[in-house]
């Protein structure tokens, strides 16, 4: 059955509230998801007073401005910092998005920050994502080919590389998944938009051999078609990319085309 | 570990967007017009008994609660319908771009005020 409430132990409580020492003009609050496990006790929300005339653009330089000269305890992950890696997704301002290319002065008013939704929380905005990664790993993302190479590139047309575009740029940050209110109720069984929009790169690609194996297994009225195009995943995803339109082709190839 | 996991914050925080928000309206639509349908096959069956019991039935249409429900009921199949061409475009491949699909949502829930208002006033 569907829990909307929170479970107990993840209910919010308030937390504490940082001022800044100065009195600077051009103050932000930021709110902040804390969860220590350590201490045993709900997570809280932590106000920041961040100083945005010394703060960078970005809503990760703001959280690693925090770390740094106001409260080092604030975990949150962070590589790249130019959206590329997937580190530092993350709940800001309502929507899943990359904090390395949110800018801060988009969000009105204070910025909210969470961590991916519906996710067993490891520590602050830190979600654990095991089962995502093993979603993704059931899918066999790699090319599968009986052919031998021949020592050069596996080539191919144009056309067929140009079906690749719109796919391969995803990062697996798992915004699209976790913005997802399917994969919210179902996914441990759902296999979610971010794994969806991979396995429909694997089985369009021209030079897999695997493409009705990976139609079949894919198949499945809870690992697919839980997608009601509610499409929280496109207008999360921070690289432009279109998870819903992979799974609605993948849904057509289904029809479309004979299964052996 | 002391303590086990907490669950982050879903449902609580996540913004609603025009196509989530379109696409619960599906389903609540979908629930309502089940109970709809019920209900209008109970209204033939008081045209069946006959004039006084029908005439409970005139009687409640007439209460604004019953125009309410009535007008309701055919917005939300309006809307249903649709929407539901809306997804069959869907699923033949179309229409999955944020703008279209935003557009499209935005002419369905137009589309599905007018057909209420010419059911009512034709």
């Amino acid at each position: 059955m569907v829990q909307f409430n929170l479970p107990k132990n993840s209910k919010i409580k308030k937390g504490n509230y940082f001022k800044s020492e100065k009195n600077l003009k051009n103050i932000k609050k930021v709110n902040v998801y804390r969860w220590n496990p350590e201490e045993g006790v709900n997570p809280r929300i932590d106000t920041y007073e961040v100083d945005m005339d010394n703060c960078g653009p970005m809503v990760l330089d703001a959280l690693i401005k925090i770390k740094n000269e106001i409260d080092s305890s604030l975990t949150f992950r962070r590589s790249c910092r130019e959206g590329i890696c997937g580190s530092c997704a993350m709940n800001i301002d309502g929507s899943n998005t990359l904090a390395c290319t949110k800018s801060s002065k988009e969000i009105k008013g204070d910025i909210n920050i969470y961590p991916l939704p519906h996710m067993p929380v490891i520590k602050d905005l830190v979600p654990n994502l095991k089962q995502l990664y093993e979603q993704y790993q059931s899918i066999e993302p790699w090319i599968q080919s009986t052919k031998k190479s021949n020592g050069t590139e596996g080539l191919q047309t144009i056309q067929d590389r140009s079906k690749l575009d719109g796919l391969y740029e995803c990062i697996m940050c798992a915004c699209c998944a976790t913005s997802c209110p399917s994969y919210w109720w179902n996914g441990d069984k759902y296999l979610g938009p971010a794994v969806l929009l991979q396995a429909y790169r694997w089985i369009i690609d021209s030079r897999d051999e695997e493409r009705q194996k990976r139609l079949k297994k894919v198949a499945d009225e809870l690992k697919l078609f839980r997608c009601h195009t509610i499409m929280n995943c496109t207008n999360a995803c921070p690289k432009g990319l279109n998870p819903a339109k992979a799974i609605g082709s993948i849904k057509k190839m289904l029809v479309t085309e004979k299964s052996s | 570990m002391k303590s086990e996991r907490p669950l982050s914050p879903h449902l609580q925080v996540y913004k609603w967007q025009l196509s989530s928000l379109l696409s619960i309206t599906h389903r609540l639509t979908s629930i309502i017009n089940l109970t709809g349908i019920t209900f209008f096959a109970l209204w033939i069956c008081m045209l069946f008994l006959g004039e006084n019991i029908f005439s409970y039935y005139e009687i409640f249409a007439k209460t604004f609660i019953g125009k309410f429900i009535f007008i309701g009921f055919s917005w939300s199949f309006s809307y249903h319908l649709l929407n539901g061409i809306r997804h069959m475009f869907w699923d033949i491949g179309y229409g999955y771009d944020l703008k279209v699909a935003n557009l499209s949502g935005i002419i369905v829930l137009i589309l599905s005020f007018i057909l209420t208002f010419l059911a009512w006033v034709i």
